[in-house]
């Protein structure tokens, strides 16, 4: 009966504040920590985008745990919040098992596209493409036919990532050495910045010019040290050209603030179904600003936005690593 | 003599010590205002306020217990095992194979065999550091520590490599088949009008756990090999005179902690997650130590003390649900709390002592 009582009282005491105005919505953040310079923080930034612009409030939660991940979707739900946004691949199975119990609820989740539940919206990224285009720019700017890839944690999706970038670099120049590390193999692959810094060394000694860091955190350190020993990285998910002017030859962008963002704006009636968002829709896509005009040349930039046109037409496929859980351009 | 009461040193040290460490974090809760009587009653409401509170602080506080007793054991020994974490990595590893590998056709053969093969793989990682400390010199500390990282580049590898069903992006298992689903306290304790624990992760290991305790307490206190381990602990010389070979209580204390920290497997993979994560142990090895230092290394108070990091957890939980107090705060909290009833037992005892030798001046 407590708990009865308790869920009752909770569900009430949340209707009473939030008494006629829209459901609130709720954002659930990864392991990593909403600032961690990347995935998470993109999702942040959208939100707070939202908040801004409109006016309105939203719940949001760190998880510090596994057994967290039902337990934040359920309390949320019996909150009333709605929809509910979840990021990371980590929320897959939780929502498997939660989503069926609140039909009311719409929940969203990002980085993961293979669910089925009709209250689900689910938003993949094409990394693969955006990580070909930054593939393209690496060879192009490379001067000594070696560019390197250094992913964070050892997962499927980071693999995705470097398997794009080597396609790309490969179709510039079928005779490039790509050079692929991993950070690590836990968690705390992901924030870091001074293996990531070591790592970008080794590559150097190797002969590579252009490195890009799919990373998280830890792509900060990467970025540090090639502008210190003047060679070329490309940041991942947001723009990071900024970081260091005149050094970061692009970023390979991945839009979760905009997905973010437009969950928010929709609100409860967001829409659902499977998601993905690839060049076509400018979910993913390589960044232009001051910082690195004067990097990439107008041949480089005509040959990839002519690789992006043809990607978008179905001219020039870009293998998944997904597809057969292997890449034809990189060993891992 | 000793200098004050067995029932201030029990229960007035960790009593201050708590009160302490909740004035001290109420102070930090208001230095960034927010209301820390408002937390406070969120986190025992939240954690202790319900069967569903209940049930997320039992099943952290299940955790606790495994990992607090396997450091216990071996500090008996004088073996500071800081592997509990990698231990507990491979016990998940070996409940996962018996659970995904095997026909069960029922939990409870299922359970004792899983746990047969968590203790099992446990005892295995721990047993490669016992041999080196016992034979090698190499320092425990050390070699336990290292195979944390080992163990977790393993885990990764078979996940990413070997396990995870074709096509799934996330590195981990399959699910575990029906048959091996434990029964959690939701399916034990309700009625049909009256649900309790609803949704919550606790389940039977939890009584595994109380088993393990009093398991532990036997083999410690009233059995001749926890003699042995408690003699070499207390002095190695005097246990090699008294004919205790060091080598094979080194040996055999490590593999019992190995185990028992594996045995937490159980409760994580096999009770809650029903699969295995990469992450399923997220730091339980080393709140372990923890949890044993508080409980001076005695079942009893490794049981309470994994109930209080139990109930840090879940309410920490729902401090970071409902209010905007940033997850990084709430670790502070615990910390706080770790570093009031471990490091700092000190501060505590010694004004204390003093008092009670004054007062037993003044009554002389």
């Amino acid at each position: 009966m407590t708990l009865m009582k308790s869920l009752m009282g909770a569900a009430a005491a949340v209707a009473l504040t939030a008494g006629a105005a829209l459901a609130e919505p709720a954002l659930i953040f990864d392991l990593g920590g909403k600032f961690d310079k990347s995935f998470n923080e993109a999702a942040h930034n959208g939100a707070s985008r939202w908040a801004e612009e409109t006016g309105g409030t939203y719940r949001e939660i760190e998880m510090q745990s596994e057994a967290q991940r039902e337990q934040a979707l359920r309390r949320f739900a019996e909150a009333g919040s709605n929809p509910i946004i979840t990021m990371g691949f980590g929320m897959a199975d939780p929502l498997s098992a939660v989503a069926a119990d609140y039909p009311d609820t719409t929940f969203v989740v990002v980085d993961v596209t293979w669910l089925d539940a009709p209250n689900l919206r689910q938003v993949g990224f094409a990394e693969h493409e955006g990580s070909y285009l930054v593939g393209m720019m690496a060879a192009m700017a490379s001067k000594s036919g070696t560019v390197g890839f250094i992913g964070g944690m050892d997962v499927p999706l980071i693999r995705h990532f470097g398997c794009g970038y080597a396609q790309g670099a490969k179709a510039v120049n079928p005779e490039i050495n790509v050079v692929a590390n991993m950070t690590g193999t836990t968690p705390a692959a992901w924030n870091d910045p001074v293996k990531g810094s070591e790592l970008t060394k080794a590559q150097i000694s190797q002969g590579a010019d252009v490195v890009y860091a799919a990373a998280g955190g830890t792509g900060v350190g990467v970025l540090q040290t090639a502008a210190d020993e003047g060679i070329l990285s490309i940041g991942v998910d947001s723009n990071q050209n900024h970081l260091h002017p005149g050094k970061v030859l692009t970023s390979m962008l991945k839009r979760v603030d905009v997905a973010v963002y437009d969950a928010m704006s929709a609100g409860d009636n967001v829409e659902t179904g499977v998601f993905v968002m690839g060049l076509a829709e400018d979910g993913v896509g390589y960044a232009m600003d001051d910082n690195n005009a004067p990097l990439v040349s107008d041949d480089m930039k005509a040959a990839v936005d002519k690789a992006r046109q043809d990607i978008i037409d179905g001219n020039v496929s870009v293998v998944s690593y997904y597809e057969n859980d292997s890449c034809p351009a990189l060993q891992f | 003599m000793e200098k004050m009461p067995k029932w201030a040193d029990v229960v007035l040290i960790p009593v201050i010590s708590l009160l302490l460490a909740t004035i001290l974090s109420a102070i930090v809760i208001l230095a960034i205002g927010e209301d820390p009587i408002e937390a406070v009653n969120l986190m025992v409401t939240g954690a202790l306020g319900s069967t569903y509170g209940w049930g997320y602080t039992l099943y952290y506080a299940t955790n606790f217990i495994f990992t607090g007793l396997a450091v216990a054991v071996a500090f008996h020994a004088r073996l500071f095992n800081i592997g509990g974490e990698g231990q507990a990595m491979l016990g998940g590893l070996g409940v996962a194979m018996v659970c995904l590998y095997v026909d069960w056709p029922h939990w409870s053969i299922a359970l004792i065999a899983a746990a047969l093969g968590a203790a099992l793989f446990g005892a295995a990682w721990a047993a490669i550091p016992a041999y080196l400390q016992a034979k090698r010199g190499s320092h425990i500390v050390i070699t336990t520590i290292m195979f944390n990282f080992i163990a977790a580049a393993f885990l990764n590898y078979m996940l990413v490599n070997v396990m995870r069903p074709q096509g799934s992006q996330d590195p981990a298992t399959a699910r575990f088949p029906e048959a091996v689903h434990l029964p959690t306290f939701q399916s034990m304790f309700s009625s049909a009008e009256n649900i309790v624990f609803r949704g919550a992760p606790a389940n039977i290991s939890f009584f595994v756990a109380l088993l393990a305790c009093v398991a532990v307490w036997a083999l410690i206190w009233r059995t001749r090999l926890g003699y042995e381990i408690r003699a070499y602990g207390h002095s190695e010389t005097g246990a090699v005179y008294a004919g205790i070979s060091p080598v094979r209580i080194t040996i055999v204390a490590m593999l019992i902690s190995g185990a028992l920290a594996g045995l937490m497997a159980i409760n994580n993979v096999m009770g809650e997650a029903e699969r295995l994560v990469l992450n399923s142990t997220e730091g339980a090895g080393f709140i372990g130590i923890a949890v044993a230092l508080m409980g001076r290394s005695h079942p009893f108070g490794v049981f309470l003390a994994a109930i209080l990091f139990g109930f840090l957890y879940q309410g920490g939980a729902e401090l970071a649900l409902w209010t905007s107090i940033p997850r990084e705060l709430i670790v502070v909290i615990q910390a706080l709390v770790i570093l009031f009833t471990g490091a700092l037992d000190n501060m505590v005892r010694m004004p204390l002592e003093k008092l009670f030798l004054a007062l037993r001046k003044g009554s002389a």
